[in-house]
C-alpha cells in the first residue's frame, strides 16, 4: 500500500543522502520525493511517497527515527491528510488544437502559464488523480515535455488530535 | 587562548578519557600527528595498515566497553578502515574514527589522496560528520563519543580537513550534549515489562535468547538473575557469549547454525522466547517460517529496528536491557513463586533438553594421526583454567572455538560476527591486550584468516604484547571446503590453499617466538609451551582438513533439521566413491 511519510530533518549537507541512502540499501522504493525548509531555517521538509505492506512501513519509519538528524517521522496515511502535487505539461498544439488545449485546461481550473507559436505550457495543481486525468486528456494532443514536482502533503487541523495507531514506545518524542 | 585544531583535537580526546589510539599517519593529518607526539597522556599504536587499527580499536572496545579510537588519513587511509567500520555497525562496537580530509577549499576537486570519506562511510557507521570550521571541532568530538557508546553503540566517523586541524579556535570543552534527533529509549515500557512477567511465570517451556545487547549494556548480573529465579535456561548467539557463564547448569550455549542440538531443539519446541539484546539474524533462526513455531516472543532491544525487523514479537520491549531487565526481576520476585517452585515446574522442560544433550552431545573422534580443531580448542580450554579474552577470526575453528571454550564472562570473547570479517581477530586481540597487558589474550585463528592481516604482527613484537596466536592450520578455507563438500560435490574451487608460508619462520622473522605441532601427541606440550612464554607466540598447529563442523542447519534449512555428520555419500567419497549430492538449486537457500 502507498505511504506519504513527512520527515521533519537537521538542515543540513548530507541528511538526504543519509534518508535517500537508507531506502536504497533496504531495497525499499521511492515513488516521489520532495524537499524544502520550513519556517525554522535550521529544519527541512522531506516528504516521501513509498510503497510496502505493514512490515515494511513499520521498518522504514523506524529506521528513518534512528537517523541522527532525522526530527520528527509522521506517516500521514494513518491520519486524515491533504496531498497536493504540482506539474508543467508543455503540449503540442496544431492550430486545429489550440482551441481544445484551452477547453481542457479550463475544465481542470489549469493554468496556461506560457505559449508559443506550436505549444501551449499548462500549470497544474491538484491531487494526484486529477494530475494523472489532465495528463491523459493532453496526451492526445502531444505532449512534448512534462514536469512533476513529486507530492507534499500536510495533515487535516480537524483530526490533529486523533490518536496514533502506533506503540507509543516506538516513536520519537 | 586560542587553541590549533591538532591541539583541540588531543584536548577533547583527553577529556574524553582517551588512553589509546590506533592508527597511521599521512599528509593531511600531519599537523595532529605532530601535536601527538608532544604530549603523554594518549597512547599511539602504529599499526602496519589502517584495516588493523581499525580492528585495534574494535578489540579494545569490545574488551573494555569503552569507545575505541582509530585515527587515519584521507584517501587510501579512510578506505582501508571501511572493513573495520562495517564490521562495527553490525556488530554495534562503539567506535570513534577520526579520518584526514584535504583542505576545505581542495574539497571536490579530486586532489592527492581525496575521497569522499563521509559519501562512503555513511551506510556503515551510526554517524558521521564532515568538519568544516574549527570551532565546531571540540562539540563534534563530544558527540561523537557520546553518539557511539549511547543507545545502540556503533561507529562514529569524523573528518577533519587539513585546514581545519591548522586553524585556530578558542577551546571549552562542551560538558554536556543535546541532540534533538538523537534521544534514545532506556526505560522499557512499566505495562509491557508487566505482561511480560506474567508470561515467564506462566511459562513451561521458556528459554532465554541472549545477543550482544546484554553485554554493550553490562547485563550480565541482571540475566544471570533471571535465569536463576525463574529457572529458564540461557542460550546465546555468537556476539552474546560471555553474558552468561558457560559453565552454568542453565546454560545451553550457543544456538543457530552452528549451535548445539540441544539448544536448537530447545528453540524449536520452546513455548515462550525472551529474546535480550539480540536481533533473529539468519544465522540464528534458519527457515524463518519454521523458526519457533510454537513460541509467545518477548524482544528486549534498545534498537526499535531490531524489533519485528525479521520475526514478529507478541510484546515488544524498546529499551536499555539492563535497566528492562532489572525492573523485570523485580516484577518476577514480587509476583508469587520462588526458584524451587520454579524448578519444579519446569522440571519436564529441563529433562527433555537434557534427553536432548544426551542423545547428541558435541563430539569429535581425536586419534593418533590427525589433529582435530575440536581438540586442540579443548585442551587450550583446560590449560587456561577457562580464563582468559579470546579474540577469534571467521570460519570453522571460529565455530569450534564458540562450541568448545566456554566463557564464563562478558567482555571476554571477541569475534566478528554479523560482518563475518576474516582478518579480524589477530588486530582485535592486539587491541584487547593494549587494553589489558596483564591478562592472558588469545588468539584462535586459522592460515586463512590469519593471513589477512598478519602484518600487524610487528606492532605485538615493538609494544611486547604477549598475544598467544593459535593458529589451526588445515591449509584450506575450511568452511568454504564444507560447503563445497556438502552442496557442491567436493568441487574445490578456491578453496584449497596450496602453498603456505613457513609460519614458524615467519613468527622469527618478525621476531617472535613460532612454535609447531604436527601430531596429535605435540598439541598439549606446544600449548604448554607457548602459554608459558612471556611474550607473542604463533603456534601453527596443523589440523584435519576434512574436518566438518557440526550441528549444522544448511542455509536456509529449519532450525530442527540438522545435519548431525558427514552425510553417507560424503562418507563414501571419503573413502575413494564418487562424491554425490544434488544440490536442489534455489530451494530455500538463504543467501550463504
Amino acid at each position: 500500500m502507498e505511504h506519504i511519510i513527512s520527515v521533519l530533518v537537521e538542515n543540513k549537507f548530507g541528511v538526504l543522502a543519509r534518508v535517500a541512502g537508507l531506502f536504497s540499501a533496504r531495497g525499499y522504493n521511492i515513488e516521489s520525493l520532495s524537499v524544502a525548509p520550513t519556517l525554522d531555517p535550521t529544519t527541512s521538509m522531506i516528504t516521501i511517497v513509498t510503497v510496502g505492506d505493514d512490515r515494511i512501513i513499520e521498518q522504514i519509519m523506524k529506521q528513518l527515527n534512528k537517523v541522527v538528524e532525522v526530527l520528527k517521522v509522521v506517516d500521514l496515511t494513518e491520519t486524515h491528510f491533504l496531498d497536493r502535487e504540482t506539474a508543467l505539461i508543455k503540449v503540442h498544439t496544431k492550430p486545429e488544437h489550440r482551441d481544445e488545449a484551452i477547453r481542457i485546461a479550463d475544465i481542470f481550473r489549469a493554468k496556461i502559464v506560457d505559449s508559443s507559436s506550436t505549444t501551449y505550457t499548462v500549470e497544474i495543481t491538484g491531487d494526484v488523480d486529477k494530475v494523472e486525468a489532465l495528463i491523459n486528456l493532453l496526451k492526445p494532443l502531444g505532449i512534448k515535455e512534462l514536469i512533476r514536482t513529486g507530492r507534499i502533503a500536510i495533515s487535516r487541523e480537524t483530526t490533529r488530535t486523533a490518536s496514533p495507531r502506533r506503540e507509543p514506545a516506538l516513536l520519537k518524542s | 587562548m586560542k587553541k590549533t585544531g591538532a591541539e583541540i583535537f588531543c584536548e577533547s580526546l583527553r577529556h574524553e578519557g582517551v588512553k589509546t589510539v590506533f592508527g597511521l599517519p599521512g599528509g593531511v593529518v600531519l599537523k595532529i600527528f605532530d601535536v601527538l607526539c608532544q604530549q603523554k597522556d594518549i597512547q599511539f599504536i602504529l599499526t602496519r595498515h589502517e584495516q588493523g587499527a581499525a580492528h585495534m580499536a574494535e578489540g579494545y572496545a569490545k574488551a573494555t566497553g569503552k569507545a575505541g579510537v582509530a585515527l587515519v588519513t584521507s584517501g587510501p587511509g579512510m578506505t582501508n578502515i571501511v572493513t573495520g567500520l562495517a564490521d562495527a555497525y553490525m556488530d554495534s562496537v562503539p567506535l570513534v574514527a577520526f579520518t584526514g580530509q584535504v583542505s576545505t577549499d581542495l574539497i571536490g576537486n579530486d586532489a592527492f589522496q581525496e575521497a569522499d570519506n563521509v559519501g562512503i562511510s555513511r551506510p556503515c557507521t551510526k554517524h558521521n560528520v564532515l568538519v568544516k570550521d574549527v570551532n565546531d571541532l571540540a562539540q563534534t568530538i563530544k558527540e561523537a563519543f557520546y553518539i557511539a557508546t549511547s543507545g545502540r553503540p556503533g561507529p562514529v566517523l569524523v573528518d577533519i580537513p587539513k585546514d581545519v586541524s591548522i586553524a585556530k579556535a578558542d577551546f571549552k570543552y562542551p560538558d554536556k550534549v543535546s541532540l534533538r534527533g538523537y534521544n534514545p529509549t532506556i526505560g522499557g515500557n512499566k505495562y509491557q515489562i508487566k505482561q511480560a512477567a506474567e508470561e515467564i511465570m506462566r511459562a513451561k517451556k521458556p528459554i532465554i535468547y541472549v545477543g550482544g545487547g546484554a553485554i554493550f549494556s553490562d547485563a550480565a548480573d541482571e540475566l544471570r538473575e533471571l535465569a536463576e529465579i525463574t529457572q529458564i535456561p540461557v542460550t546465546m548467539t555468537l556476539m552474546g557469549l560471555g553474558s552468561f557463564p558457560g559453565s552454568h547448569p542453565l546454560s545451553l550455549g550457543m544456538l543457530g547454525m552452528h549451535g548445539a542440538y540441544w539448544t536448537n531443539m530447545a528453540m524449536h519446541h520452546c513455548d515462550l522466547l525472551i529474546a535480550v539484546g539480540a536481533r533473529f539474524d539468519d544465522r540464528v533462526t534458519g527457515k524463518l517460517s519454521e523458526f519457533c513455531p510454537e513460541a509467545r516472543v518477548v524482544h528486549i532491544d534498545i534498537d526499535p529496528t531490531s524489533i519485528k525487523k525479521t520475526f514478529h514479537a507478541h510484546i515488544p520491549i524498546v529499551g536499555d536491557v539492563k535497566t528492562v531487565l532489572r525492573e523485570m526481576n523485580v516484577i518476577l520476585r514480587s509476583m508469587d513463586g520462588n526458584p524451587a517452585e520454579m524448578k519444579a515446574l519446569k522440571a519436564p522442560w529441563m529433562k527433555q533438553i537434557d534427553d536432548w544433550k544426551k542423545a547428541h552431545p558435541l563430539s569429535y573422534k581425536q586419534d593418533d594421526k590427525v589433529v582435530k580443531p575440536q581438540f586442540v580448542v579443548e585442551k587450550l580450554y583446560e590449560l587456561t583454567k577457562h580464563e582468559a579474552i579470546v579474540a577469534t577470526d571467521v570460519g570453522q575453528h571460529q565455530m569450534f572455538a564458540a562450541q568448545y571454550f566456554k566463557g564464563n564472562r562478558p567482555r571476554t570473547w571477541l569475534t566478528s560476527g554479523g560482518l563475518g570479517t576474516m582478518g579480524f581477530g589477530f588486530p582485535a586481540a592486539i587491541g584487547a591486550q593494549v587494553a589489558f597487558p596483564d591478562r592472558l589474550v588469545l588468539c584462535i585463528t586459522s592460515e586463512g584468516s590469519f593471513q589477512m592481516n598478519l602484518q600487524e604482527l610487528v606492532v605485538a613484537a615493538e609494544h611486547k604484547l604477549p598475544v598467544k596466536i593459535v593458529l589451526l592450520n588445515n591449509g584450506v578455507h575450511g568452511m568454504v571446503r564444507q560447503w563445497q563438500d556438502l552442496f557442491y560435490e567436493g568441487r574445490y574451487s578456491a578453496s584449497l590453499l596450496g602453498k603456505l608460508p613457513d609460519f614458524v619462520k615467519l613468527a622469527d622473522a618478525y621476531g617472535i617466538l613460532g612454535l609447531r605441532a604436527e601430531k596429535p601427541g605435540e598439541v598439549e606440550s606446544v600449548l604448554k609451551e607457548g602459554l608459558k612464554h612471556k611474550g607473542p607466540v604463533l603456534m601453527d598447529i596443523h589440523t584435519d582438513p576434512f574436518e566438518n563442523c557440526y550441528p549444522m542447519i544448511p542455509a536456509g534449512g529449519a532450525q530442527h533439521e540438522m545435519m548431525l555428520e558427514d552425510p553417507p555419500e560424503l562418507k563414501l567419497a571419503r573413502k575413494g566413491g564418487p562424491h554425490k549430492r544434488k544440490v536442489d538449486e534455489g530451494e530455500g537457500v538463504l543467501p550463504a
